[in-house]
């Protein structure tokens, strides 16, 4: 099976350890990953921003960087979300029909990193060590775009000496929205405190989730209100050991 | 894109359009905690409501396809439809009117009143006519129109305006309600409390001589069948049973999309609606009447404002399945933080960002269907299952295309998307350009600074720190690795 590291344009730029325990967590498990150089961003923001005319060779570069590759692997939902659920539109409406049915192929073998895990490999202990008191955020295109269900908390249960704590209202959003986050920024802030509110009551040393997106949102509330609490991706804590 | 031949809903006129984009008018409405307490309580309460009966129902996905099909199938066939519709009203001693848009359909209703010789009506279900900009027609020409639904009546005493479809008053508490009504209400008893039941029934006693005393009722419709010519109300207080009964002539203003092909697809939507709407198995009253009955004159305004032109996007059409239930307000993580008044429109929330800039056209409305994190929440919840996350982003595209087209200079926003797009466009110069990411490390993290820069850092660095930036990109440190032989 050959593996292609979907790495997303923000974890490249500014989250490379989360890329980087992708790759642990996957040769631990003796997969052998690539993370192909051609590779850039999926669109999603161009999309979502209202620029799918930009978004078309973007989309295209990803449809090229995957090709050849079984499975196309990323840790992110949200991206994993516009390759599956807004390139058909976007191919559709530029009219190339040789598109269509690329993207579409693309989409039928890429996942998000917890699907990829328990769905793909059958796996939900990866052999992780992680002593703190944690609790999950499900984001919601991991919930409701993706609907990857418990697929990551059942990653995280296995995982040893983890404690992990519920977060109330965990299925209302951080406020993040890509591009909303700064056009709406006062409502965005205003969605962030009371996510950051729940956060607290859960008493978590560690806040995790499937989208360094969202954790950037909720990490950069928590950094600035000076919380003892962090942020790290659920391939972070799965790529620990002891 | 079809051009079907009818305009967009006209300036000027009615309430689809805000006085500021939504971010502006979202920050204000940020600023009044009372508003966000009593939207909390409201939303937080009618989910879990909601969430109960809907989780009920076994067949409920069947339920909810079934709604979508039946109204898309409505939606395609709207011209066979309509004419049967006004066949069978006729038919049944009815008088049909079409209106192009809010003026012709106030024109009519303003001339429907004015030859009953009435100076005032009682009206309910007054969404339609809130959209059209009924009450200020009616005003003008010197008839006072008095809302009976107790919310509304709420929204009308307190020189408001609804910011809900459903629960109009969903921002006011009960004691802004008893303050209202002291100030408000003719004849009130000045030692009024702020208990529920005792505003009841100081809105009933109001109301009641309102009832006997009109001569005109206008109402709105939830539904309409095509096949037997019959219209349908649902409500809980029995306000909207005596304004349907009691005055000598009715009129109703009704939206297109409320059509519904045969009687049996009511059994559908009676049980989608109350469901989806109160969260309750089955709303106290649902009236019905075809035609005019006896002592009572009947006549049916059909609007398009919009709708026709709506009809006309394949991406945009779906949202004239609505059946106006609120699930997807109440379960809106950004209309629970701003309410309803915040998007300008009498149709808020999700729903709202979509339909109203679809009715208006894009241009009218362009900041709407930005005001989403499209989060989702929405489409799971609606009962005939409108994709609005995926319209939100469809109606984006709009709003920045036509913004592009009529303005010359680009925006710094397109300036900015078309030199990143343009830089990831090319493996080549995305990999020069992570090579720059370090540089993000002089920036200072903080707000102080940050905030004085213009932009999208400052605007982000009002509520959140910046991540601290990498010294190399996830793949100049691999390259760099791979090069080491590791």
């Amino acid at each position: 099976m050959r593996v292609g590291l979907f790495t997303t344009c923000l974890v490249d730029t500014t989250f490379p350890q989360v890329g980087d325990s992708v790759i642990r967590v996957l040769r631990g498990l003796d997969v052998d990953v690539e993370v192909p150089r051609s590779q850039t961003c999926c669109g999603q923001m161009h999309i979502n921003s209202g620029y799918r005319s930009m978004a078309l060779p973007l989309i295209r570069n990803q449809v090229r960087s995957f090709a050849g590759y079984d499975v196309v692997v990323a840790p992110s939902a949200s991206c994993v979300g516009s390759v599956r659920h807004q390139y058909g539109d976007i191919a559709r409406s530029s009219g190339d029909d040789s598109l269509v049915n690329e993207v579409a192929e693309l989409a039928s073998r890429t996942y998000e990193l917890s699907e990829f895990l328990v769905d793909v490999l059958g796996v939900t202990n990866v052999g992780a060590y992680f002593p703190h008191r944690v609790t999950y955020h499900p984001t919601c295109h991991s919930l409701r775009l993706l609907r990857v269900g418990d697929r990551p908390l059942q990653l995280l249960r296995e995982v040893e000496a983890i404690e992990l704590v519920e977060l109330t209202n965990a299925a209302s959003c951080c406020g993040f929205g890509g591009t909303f986050s700064v056009k709406n920024a006062d409502v965005s802030g205003a969605m962030l405190e009371d996510k950051l509110t729940c956060v607290r009551q859960s008493g978590a040393d560690v806040l995790t989730a499937a989208d360094s997106s969202c954790l950037m949102q909720m990490g950069g509330g928590l950094s600035r209100a000076r919380d003892v609490a962090r942020t790290l991706h659920l391939a972070e804590i799965l790529a620990s050991r002891r | 894109m079809t051009y079907l031949g009818l305009p967009g809903a006209p300036r000027g006129v009615g309430h689809l359009r805000g006085d500021q984009p939504f971010p502006l008018a979202a920050r204000e409405a940020l600023k009044d905690g009372q508003l966000r307490e009593n939207l909390r309580n409201a939303t937080t309460t009618i989910r879990a409501k909601r969430a109960a009966v809907v989780a009920e129902v076994p067949d409920w996905m069947e339920l909810r396809a079934s709604g979508a099909a039946i109204k898309d199938h409505a939606l395609a066939n709207l011209d066979t439809y309509l004419l049967e519709l006004e066949r069978n009203v006729v038919e049944r001693g009815g008088t049909v009117h079409w209106a192009r848009d809010a003026n012709e359909a106030n024109d009519i209703v303003v001339q429907l009143v004015k030859a009953t010789g009435a100076i005032e009506v009682v009206k309910v279900k007054s969404i339609t006519t809130q959209e059209i900009g009924l009450n200020e027609a009616l005003a003008r020409a010197g008839v006072v129109a008095t809302e009976t639904d107790l919310a509304e009546l709420i929204v009308q005493l307190g020189h408001d305006w609804p910011s809900h479809i459903l629960v109009p008053a969903i921002h006011r508490n009960r004691r802004e309600i008893r303050d209202i009504f002291l100030r408000e209400m003719p004849g009130v008893d000045p030692t009024l409390s702020d208990d529920p039941p005792a505003l009841a029934e100081a809105a009933r006693r109001y109301l009641r001589s309102k009832f006997l005393s009109a001569h005109v009722a206008i109402c709105g419709a939830n539904f309409a069948v095509a096949e037997t010519g019959t219209l349908c109300v649902v409500e809980s207080e029995g306000n909207g049973r005596m304004c349907l009964t009691l005055p000598r002539t009715l009129i109703t203003v009704m939206g297109i999309e409320k059509l519904l092909p045969c009687w049996q697809d009511l059994e559908v939507f009676l049980q989608l609606l109350p469901r989806s709407a109160t969260g309750e198995r089955m709303n106290p009253y649902t009236s019905m009447w075809t035609g005019a009955v006896e002592g009572q004159a009947f006549h049916l305004v059909l609007l398009d404002n919009g709708r026709t032109a709506t009809l006309a996007d394949p991406y945009g059409r779906a949202a004239l399945r609505c059946i106006r239930c609120s699930a997807c307000l109440n379960v809106c993580p950004v209309y629970e933080r701003v309410g309803g008044h915040a998007y300008g429109s009498v149709y808020p929330g999700p729903i709202g960002a979509v339909l109203s800039p679809q009715l208006t056209g894009i241009g009218d409305n362009a900041s709407l269907p930005f005001a989403s994190t499209l989060c989702g929440a929405c489409f799971d919840a609606c009962p005939v299952a409108i994709d609005i996350p995926s319209m939100l982003v469809h109606l984006r595209g709009l709003a920045v295309e036509e913004r592009h087209e009529k303005s010359r200079l680009p925006t710094p926003e397109w300036a900015l998307m078309s030199v990143l797009a343009k830089t990831m466009d090319r493996p080549g110069r995305w990999n020069v350009a992570l090579k720059f990411v370090r540089l993000g490390r002089l920036l200072p993290r903080r707000a102080g600074a940050l905030t004085s820069i213009p932009g999208p850092i400052s605007k982000w660095a009002r509520y959140r720190d910046l991540p601290r930036m990498p010294s190399r990109s996830f793949r100049s440190a691999r390259q760099r690795d791979e090069r080491r032989g590791q």
